[in-house]
């Protein structure tokens, strides 16, 4: 609590600074670059390559916001922030937005001051276990070792489903990944518990993914997605609606293969305005007509960036589930372009 | 029967007789350094099965490792395919990939040559520093380091004109060397800039402007100390340069800089990364905080309040922080004390703070020194005439300095590993931070043993070869007959 005010005073200090200068997208205009706050290392979400270049789902939407912003998707500068960093990092302006699997919660975006956008990627804690342990359910894991990492929000959530399901379990504390994966392996504990996005790359690198199964449960609510700074609006919009076009790309089927072709054929009226070919709907929010044009030829569309980086063709293969388009069954939903 | 042969006097000498078997050789040692009690043949006995039983559960590991393929998934196939299922084995081809970022982060590829240049550069600056006048080892030192330096700027791929650069530069290094080696102590003064401007880059007349207003100083200060006194010429040496440095310079350099666009691309801090970032923030903090831990310990010891209780105050404080503290000041706190969007780099920030942390214990330690020395030192020095500054510079700190060696260069040791730290603020350290984001490639996510020996053993070489350099020097200085 007294960590939470003394964090929350420090925000609203520097928001009284940030007020008195310039708004965030005249910042990156004149800077001619966008700082993105990005994890240290997150498996398909956002890792710099061996050429150092960052790659990742998270990655491409930074670059799909300086390609709508600056015209340029390699104009990114990636800041990479730990767990303990990276609110901070933002609030001072150290970055200019922050897309690091954080979890939209209340107290984020209330205490800390700080405005989540949207949602590209709908997450929730999940359990692994080996096969031959003969359970079907997280409900049976009465009397368990569970492999989890120390200081997070997934170690709550543990509680808290093992106390409602009136089970009882040993926590094994972990410090990283690495760590929790050869713990699991060779049999320290009998479950790992992370992030169902976590749980799908772990069990893709173990020597025999068959011999491990993923419970069906999932017993949180993680929505991850772009943070920005609290009260400057015009930014924030511009975060949104980039990620917005995206998902809306997808559900009209326009890809970073048929864009120019679109472009130049379509009669949807939606899509006109959306590409720039009819109003200035860029000029609302400071930009150009092309902006969303740009942002959707960086990477492609939102599932094709899906695809790319964590999809079934990947050997992390995560399935769409709540994550797909609004008209497949999923989350994924853009407001109209009007 | 004779006489003769009834007594009993040996006349011949006997063969030399071997020593029993247990008294010599391996044998021998064996019995009095292992066995030489029932509980020393037990230790032994258990020591002997605990380095079996490491090498046995170890070494199918080594002798199975892989250095080709693209994946930790590849890599288990081979060692399948080669010692049969089950067998585990080393991936080392994560390292054959991912070398480079170890040990320079997201420094530009082709311009690896730089910090390699810069590292041995940094060697041969240390040389005359370490080893002042000794014309042999100096000599020595420099050929070794240049050789291996010149491999290392070929292994990394150096372009002809730079690697022909260096050898010209390196040839007339050796040449200094071999006919004045007390010069050589020049190229330990200049090298911080030419360190600055090989790892940044940017236009070299940057560090050059820095360079002549470090020149303006020492010639201000050698022509007024006589007149004025040490510490007023020092301050009117010190007014002159920040003059040049703030308001002269910039109207010089950048005419220059314009007419003679001699330059090297420049690198954002933020790309450095690996061991670069540890040296560069290990380097500098220990080569700062030695000069500033040392007026700290003389201040502490002073008589004039004011300086005293700076001094106190500085050194409690710090020393009364944890390092990682400091860090989470560097990177968090500051930014809320600075004007909003400043940009004031994250590792400059780091630098400044490990460096006054490690000033604050080196301090400690050189008030070690000081307090060890008889009152009577001051005295005579007092007695021959000598000022405070002509005092500690002749009689007190030469012996001072000596007793501190040991755990002055234990603090170094242990500084060059806290960098290590700066992982936590999001830098790119080679133990977490460049080992976390290697391990977050889908191909190599799993590999957990072998990025932590490679950095390992990179940090057991400098920290074995520094400590043996203490105990060189412990034994070169010594000057009592014990």
């Amino acid at each position: 609590m007294k960590k939470s005010v003394f964090l929350g005073t420090l925000v609203a200090t520097s928001l009284l600074a940030g007020f008195a200068s310039a708004s965030t997208l005249d910042d990156v205009k004149a800077r001619g670059e966008l700082i993105c706050g990005s994890n240290t290392g997150l498996t398909g979400f956002g890792a710099p390559d061996a050429t150092g270049q960052y790659m990742g789902f998270d990655a491409d939407l930074c670059k799909a916001v300086a390609a709508a912003v600056l015209g340029d998707a390699s104009k990114v500068k990636y800041v990479p922030t730990t767990g303990e960093t990276r609110f901070t990092a933002l609030a001072s302006g150290e970055v200019d937005m922050l897309v690091r699997n954080s979890t939209w919660t209340f107290s984020r975006d209330n205490d800390l001051k700080l405005d989540f956008v949207a949602v590209n990627y709908y997450d929730g804690q999940g359990f692994m276990v080996r096969k031959d342990l003969g359970v079907s359910s997280a409900k049976e894991l009465d009397g368990a070792t569970i492999c989890i990492q120390t200081g997070t929000t997934t170690e709550l959530n543990l509680a808290d489903f093992f106390k409602t399901n009136n089970i009882n379990y040993t926590p094994v504390t972990i410090q990283d990944d690495a760590e929790g994966q050869r713990q699991f392996l060779a049999g320290a504990c009998d479950a790992y518990t992370t992030d169902a996005s976590g749980l799908a790359a772990l069990r893709a690198t173990l020597p025999s993914p068959a011999d491990y199964v993923v419970l069906p449960e999932i017993i949180s609510k993680e929505p991850l997605g772009p943070v920005v700074r609290h009260g400057d609006n015009q930014w924030g919009d511009i975060v949104r609606w980039t990620y917005y076009a995206l998902v809306a790309a997808e559900e009209k089927g326009i890809t970073k293969a048929n864009i120019e072709e679109v472009a130049a054929s379509t009669n949807d009226p939606e899509v006109k305005r959306m590409l720039g070919l009819e109003g200035d709907l860029g000029a609302m929010m400071g930009l150009d007509k092309e902006w969303a044009k740009r942002a959707i030829a960086a990477n492609g569309n939102y599932g094709e960036i899906f695809e790319a980086n964590i999809g079934a063709s990947t050997p992390i293969g995560l399935a769409r589930g709540l994550n797909a388009q609004w008209t497949q069954g999923g989350l994924q939903y853009a407001p109209p372009f009007r | 029967m004779t006489q003769s042969s009834m007594s009993f006097v040996r006349d011949k000498m006997l063969t030399q007789q071997k020593p029993p078997v247990s008294e010599v050789g391996a044998v021998r040692w064996v019995r009095e350094n292992l066995f030489s009690s029932p509980l020393n043949g037990f230790l032994t006995l258990i020591s002997l099965y605990v380095v079996y039983w490491i090498i046995a559960s170890s070494l199918p590991w080594f002798l199975n490792g892989v250095w080709t393929a693209n994946s930790l998934g590849e890599c288990r196939q081979i060692i399948e395919a080669n010692a049969g299922p089950g067998a585990e084995g080393a991936c080392w081809a994560i390292l054959r990939e991912r070398w480079h970022q170890f040990l320079f982060g997201f420094y530009p590829m082709d311009a690896y040559w730089r910090p390699v240049l810069a590292f041995g550069l940094m060697l041969m600056a240390l040389a005359p520093a370490l080893y002042y006048g000794l014309r042999r080892v100096n000599m020595l030192m420099l050929g070794t380091v240049s050789v291996l330096t010149l491999l290392g700027m070929l292994g990394v791929g150096t372009d002809g004109f730079h690697l022909l650069l260096s050898v010209v530069v390196f040839a007339a290094l050796f040449a200094v060397a071999a006919l004045m080696p007390k010069k050589l102590l020049w190229l330990t003064l200049v090298y911080p800039l030419v360190g600055f401007y090989l790892l940044w880059g940017g236009s070299v007349w940057g560090p050059v402007g820095v360079a002549i207003g470090f020149g303006l100083l020492v010639v201000v200060w050698n022509k007024l100390q006589s007149r004025l006194g040490a510490v007023v010429a020092g301050g009117i040496a010190v007014a002159v340069a920040l003059i040049w440095w703030l308001q002269v310079q910039p109207m010089v350099t950048t005419p220059l800089a314009h007419m003679m666009p001699i330059r090297l691309m420049s690198v954002d801090s933020d790309q450095f990364g690996g061991f670069l970032l540890s040296f560069v923030i290990g380097v500098t903090a220990v080569s700062a905080s030695l000069p500033m831990g040392l007026l700290l310990a003389l201040g502490r010891r002073s008589d004039m309040v004011f300086i005293k209780s700076v001094s106190v105050v500085f050194i409690e404080f710090i020393r009364g922080v944890p390092l990682i503290t400091m860090l989470f000041t560097a990177s968090l706190l500051l930014n809320y004390f600075l004007p909003p969007r400043s940009n004031f780099d994250l590792i400059l920030r780091v630098i400044i703070l490990v460096t006054f942390f490690a000033a604050a214990y080196i301090a400690e330690v050189i008030r070690g020194g000081l307090a060890a020395l008889p009152k009577g030192q001051s005295e005579a020095a007092d007695a021959l005439g000598l000022d405070y500054w002509q005092a500690q510079r002749f009689i007190i700190l030469p012996q001072a300095l000596k007793i501190s060696i040991p755990g002055i260069v234990s603090s170094f040791i242990g500084l060059f590993k806290d960098t290590t730290l700066v992982a936590l603020v999001g830098l790119a350290d080679p133990l977490q931070g460049i080992t976390k984001m290697v391990r977050a490639d889908i191909n190599w996510k799993g590999v957990y043993w072998e990025p932590l020996l490679f950095v390992g053993v990179i940090f057991f070489i400098f920290c074995f070869g520094m400590s043996r350099y203490s105990m060189y020097l412990e034994r070169k200085l010594k000057t009592d007959h014990r």
